[in-house]
């Protein structure tokens, strides 16, 4: 199954995966994101850095339609992944969140086994026809996240018992448990100590192999380090994107030179 | 800063002087009742139980107030000329004894009160006295209420054997009119009367569990923002309706309306079967467990909602799945307080609920509870040395022992619930 | 699992996004399930509250009027002399009258006469000794009297019995039917607002019954409650939230606030019968012992209350006025219990209106007796509001159905006010720091 849809991705891997044009986002009066038109590769990974408050969050949550659950948010413009418009009302918001997967901000594993977290995914969406198919899929999903090792003894285990970054890791497994084709990743880190943060960051860089990824940080180091592609926001516009290199050596936008030179903050 | 020096005599005088009329007034009329009746000739209340001394007292306070119906004995005539004197007198020393310690806390406070004395400090010690001593008063409440229990519960045990109380199968409290009387001595054992309680108490929780749950999981996440702003409210209305009320909505409407319904269905029903009186405080308790329910599900943290929707589940399968396992504790938190509710709830049972106790666990069979007991044996007695009226003090102290570990259990499930998401 | 799946021709599996496709519909479906179910869930608590208020209402409606009948009283001189009063012979002059309403009818049979008599309320005789003793002048005269019918004419006249019925079974009988008919006729009945039900105290006869003694009997019960429980309650709060330190004799006084909330209410009143009126003789069916016990009830939930408005103040607030060097008691008086008295009494008023409708513990100490006059102390024997729907609901008189249900009404409408200025009240001074 994976081989198969891994020679469908060589054939587009310079393809690209998202293209949203003109997208605005309002909450109530303000604002959030005006006329943001990006293109995302696929099996890349891209970075969306900015002050806090410029709305790289909420670009994000566009993605797999979070921003729906929000009663007052208002999201216009065009969204397409593999040339299928988001938010078209064709699009079942579930169906396009098991396609985009999305690891949260502070670790959110469910009061349940590591398991049975794992498996959330899988059994909802109705992934596996036996148990020994969904014990595959957990352990795949588990190594992939690469925290197989460090929980295969302890699966029955509640998944709120582990540390801060295996936690973390435990998330991300969740979230590729369901096959998606894009990972989204709010700021992924910032609850996390340094060495946490080392084993999350060479995670983001093998997932690169099968997904497109596309993160949030606040931390330019850390958009340097794991990301290609890197896009600037600032007060809800998209300022700058370009390859990570060329924007952090060479960036085109006063904007962009101060916030990397540390004048915005 | 001179106010204080002001405000420290007046509270230095006002605390002790209201404190001592107010046990005065309190403690005069049981007083001057004593000293009357103690006063009557000899032997005229040879014969009199508790209550016929009651009802002569009764006479002759209505005769000193000259209400006099027939022809009252002479001394009873006297015994009302004492007592308004008595009153008259007491009303002049109470004057007099106020007015003497008024003026002695006076000349204390002057000697107190010199210009370098901190009156503020006094003033402050006097009202951190004075909140501390409100702030007991929960506890000498709780004490009276464990005193008053035991006291009665333990001459009760006297009269009735512990055994026989807790293992008994049979409640029938009657106390002999006459010493040859059959059925003379009366039965206490308390296991019919829990039986009916129980009975009643899953009815109610039959009634409110379902409903108020899923009242609360549509509330907590489907309802428009508009519906949840009307329906709370009404739950609300729902949750503060007195519960003599539901007592006579449960006589007036539930039980014919079951009885006739199970008669048209060939059903034996009985006029106050357990499922009118259940039924009935099962709808009492809905707000209740609906609004601990939204509570739960309120707490559970928004990155739960956000890691399931993430993950591509329906709000349906969120709330499944996720929510409502995390908000499990705090759920059945809720439902035990409504547990213990239930058992302590009076009015709606002793209106709707039987009297006679029964070893049934047929609910649509008449059963009676604890509560129930508790009111027709206290109800237009009034003397406190029968098994009669002690039993209800037995019945009240279980109630109260059972109620309060639900509680302690409920209250601290809720909390370490609470604390895991803090 | 899919039609892909299932496919001959092509023997793969399914992608993921194809299963998740395919399971679509049912996961919805079963969402809309749930919805439905809790909606369900809520239309059945708003149907029962309908149909509480829709029976209380339609059977309480008609007592809020009482039927009357006016009549011609001649006051005989031979039936009440003068020098005899207040005794005197009123009920025969009232039949007299209507003896006169119905010519037709032979009033010199004496069963025929009594029951004549019967259509006037037992009170009526007793309204007509009051005017004559209040003005000995109406002797010999005649005036209009407009007095009420009894309960089975009232409820003749409001349809409650049914004409229908056969005779056998029905409370009035046909002639009585006839005798009614024949007065209605002449316009001697009407059908005004019942303002008996409001000042008459309670009675054995249900057209007299009335709520004048419950009304005052909850009004001392609820004042001596409010006197006693929201100074206390505010004192403990004060010193909890603001002055306790944190040890034992706290976390211990905090525990027992918290338990007191949940103990059942009718073991309040068994402390009240054992300690208040079996230790200290206190005065059975006092509304004072009752307010008393109110009061230890109504006290946790003040304490709560005040607590929380507490809490509300923003610290920036006292730590001004400690840094202009007031003391703590200062600060708390003078600046915090201010801001927080709307929340306060907020709190308080809740807590009455549920002390308002509490029975149980009022029943215990014999709040429930037969009083026919209204308290003029909160040391008389009274009823209550809600000992007084009790003992309505339990008369056999088909008549005090509807005064039960009224009563109710006006308990619920005490409540609701009381509510909404609770509701005013949070909503007026509602502060946004």
């Amino acid at each position: 199954m994976n081989n198969m849809r891994k020679i469908e991705r060589d054939v587009k891997m310079t393809d690209t995966k998202i293209t949203a044009r003109s997208v605005n986002v309002h909450y109530g009066d303000t604002h959030a994101i005006k006329d943001v038109d990006v293109n995302i590769a696929d099996k890349t990974v891209t970075a969306f850095i900015g002050p806090s408050g410029c709305g790289k969050s909420t670009f994000l949550r566009c993605l797999n339609r979070m921003n729906d659950t929000i009663d007052i948010c208002r999201v216009t413009g065009e969204i397409k992944i593999d040339d299928k418009d988001i938010n078209h009302k064709s699009v079942d918001p579930v169906q396009l969140r098991a396609q985009v997967g999305m690891v949260f901000q502070k670790p959110n594993p469910f009061p349940k086994s590591i398991y049975d977290n794992i498996a959330y995914g899988p059994r909802i969406h109705g992934l596996s026809k036996s148990k020994s198919e969904l014990d595959e899929i957990v352990e795949r999903a588990l190594r992939r996240g690469a925290i197989w090792d460090e929980v295969k003894d302890r699966l029955d285990q509640p998944g709120t018992g582990l540390s801060g970054g295996q936690q973390q890791r435990l998330c991300i497994a969740r979230a590729v448990a369901t096959e998606p084709e894009v990972l989204l990743m709010d700021e992924p880190c910032s609850a996390l100590d340094p060495i946490a943060t080392a084993q999350v960051e060479e995670l983001i860089d093998e997932l690169r192999q099968d997904y497109s990824v596309v993160i949030v940080t606040h931390s330019m180091q850390q958009a340097a380090r794991v990301s290609q592609k890197t896009a600037f926001f600032h007060l809800g516009n998209l300022v700058e994107f370009n390859d990570t290199g060329e924007i952090f050596t060479n960036p085109s936008d006063p904007r962009t030179e101060s916030y990397i030179t540390g004048r915005i903050g | 800063m001179t106010s204080y020096h002001g405000m420290f005599s007046a509270l230095l005088i006002l605390v002790p002087v209201l404190t001592f009329i107010l046990l005065w007034i309190a403690l005069q009329g049981p007083v001057v009742d004593r000293i009357t009746m103690a006063g009557l000739p000899e032997g005229v209340l040879d014969g009199l139980d508790s209550g016929g001394v009651q009802l002569v007292l009764a006479e002759i306070k209505s005769v000193s107030r000259g209400q006099i119906f027939g022809t009252p004995e002479d001394w009873k005539i006297a015994a009302a000329g004492r007592y308004v004197i008595l009153h008259d007198r007491a009303d002049w020393w109470l004057f007099a004894a106020v007015t003497i310690l008024s003026l002695a806390l006076l000349a204390f406070a002057r000697s107190r009160v010199a210009a370098d004395f901190r009156a503020r400090q006094g003033v402050e010690g006097i009202v951190s006295g004075l909140m501390i001593f409100c702030s007991t008063v929960a506890i000498f409440t709780t004490i009276g209420i464990i005193a008053s229990l035991s006291y009665e519960t333990w001459r009760f045990f006297e009269r009735v054997p512990v055994a026989e109380f807790l293992f008994g199968l049979n409640w029938e409290p009657q106390i002999p009119l006459r010493e040859d009387q059959i059925a003379a001595k009366g039965a206490f054992g308390w296991l019919p009367v829990i039986l009916g309680t129980i009975v009643i108490t899953v009815v109610a929780l039959v009634v409110a569990v379902p409903v108020g749950l899923f009242s609360a999981i549509y509330l907590n996440e489907f309802a428009p923002k508009r519906l949840r702003s009307i329906v709370k409210p009404v739950l609300e209305i729902l949750a503060g309706v007195p519960t003599v009320v539901y007592g006579f909505f449960a006589i007036l409407v539930v039980a014919p309306a079951i009885r006739s319904f199970g008669q048209s269905i060939g059903l034996d029903v009985a006029p106050n079967t357990a499922l009118a009186a259940g039924g009935v405080m099962g709808i009492m308790l809905i707000p209740f467990i609906s609004s601990f329910a939204d509570d739960a599900l309120s707490a559970v943290p928004q990155a739960m909602r956000d890691g399931a929707l993430g993950l591509g589940s329906t709000r349906g399968e969120m709330m499944t799945t996720v929510l409502f396992p995390a908000a499990l504790p705090g759920i059945v938190g809720g439902v035990l307080l409504a547990v213990s509710r239930a058992i302590g709830e009076t009015m709606i049972v002793v209106m709707a609920a039987g009297l006679i106790a029964k070893m049934t666990i047929n609910p649509l069979d008449s059963v009676t509870t604890v509560t129930v007991q508790i009111v027709t044996l206290l109800i237009g007695d009034t003397s406190f040395d029968n098994p009669k009226t002690l039993a209800a003090f037995a019945l009240g102290m279980m109630l109260f022992l059972v109620t309060l570990m639900i509680n302690i259990l409920a209250l601290r499930i809720v909390r370490k619930y609470r604390e895991a998401y803090d | 699992m899919t039609d892909i799946t299932n496919a001959p021709a092509v023997p793969r599996k399914a992608t993921s996004t194809e299963l998740v496709a395919a399971s679509l519909k049912r996961r919805r479906r079963k969402q809309i399930r749930l919805q439905w179910i809790g909606l369900g869930a809520i239309s059945i608590a708003f149907l029962m509250l309908f149909i509480l208020v829709a029976s209380l209402v339609s059977t309480g409606w008609q007592a809020f009027t009482q039927t009357h009948v006016t009549l011609e009283v001649y006051v005989d001189p031979e039936e009440v002399p003068e020098d005899r009063l207040p005794r005197g012979g009123f009920r025969d002059v009232l039949g007299a009258s209507m003896g006169q309403m119905l010519p037709d009818v032979d009033m010199s049979a004496r069963e025929t006469a009594r029951a004549v008599e019967g259509i006037l309320s037992n009170g009526a005789q007793f309204e007509l000794r009051d005017r004559v003793v209040a003005d000995p002048s109406l002797i010999g005269q005649t005036f209009t009297m407009t007095v009420p019918v009894s309960d089975p004419y009232d409820q003749l006249n409001k349809g409650l019995i049914e004409r229908e019925t056969e005779e056998v079974n029905r409370r009035v009988k046909d002639n009585e039917i006839a005798w009614f008919d024949t007065l209605a006729d002449s316009g001697a009945i009407s059908k005004p607002f019942n303002w008996g039900l409001f000042t008459n105290a309670d009675s054995r006869f249900p057209e007299l019954a009335g709520l004048k003694g419950a009304l005052v009997g909850s009004f001392w019960a609820l004042l001596t409650c409010f006197l006693i429980s929201f100074p206390l309650a505010i004192g403990a709060a004060i010193y909890l939230e603001e002055f306790a330190p944190k040890n034992k004799l706290s976390d211990f006084i905090e525990v027992n606030i918290n338990n007191l909330a949940a103990v059942p209410s009718v073991v309040f009143g068994l402390l009240a019968l054992a300690v208040f009126i079996g230790w200290f003789g206190m005065p059975r069916s006092a509304p004072f012992v009752g307010g008393l016990t109110l009061a230890l009830m109504t006290m946790p939930t003040i304490i709560i209350a005040t607590r929380a408005a507490l809490k509300a103040v923003p610290p920036s607030i006292r730590e001004a006025a400690l840094g202009l060097g007031a003391s703590k008691q200062q600060v708390v008086f003078q600046h915090v219990l201010p801001l927080a008295m709307p929340g306060i009494l907020t709190g308080t008023i809740i807590g009455l209106a549920q002390a308002l409708g509490e029975t149980a513990p009022l029943l215990l100490i014999g709040m429930n007796a037969f009083i026919t006059s209204a308290a003029s102390s909160p040391f008389d024997s009274s009823t209550a509001l809600p000992t007084q729907i009790f003992i309505w609901a339990d008369s056999p008189e088909r008549g005090f159905v509807s005064r039960t249900s009224a009563a109710i009404l006006v308990l619920l409408g005490f409540l609701v006010t009381m509510n909404a200025i609770a509701i005013y009240f949070r909503q007026k001074f509602e502060r946004k720091w």
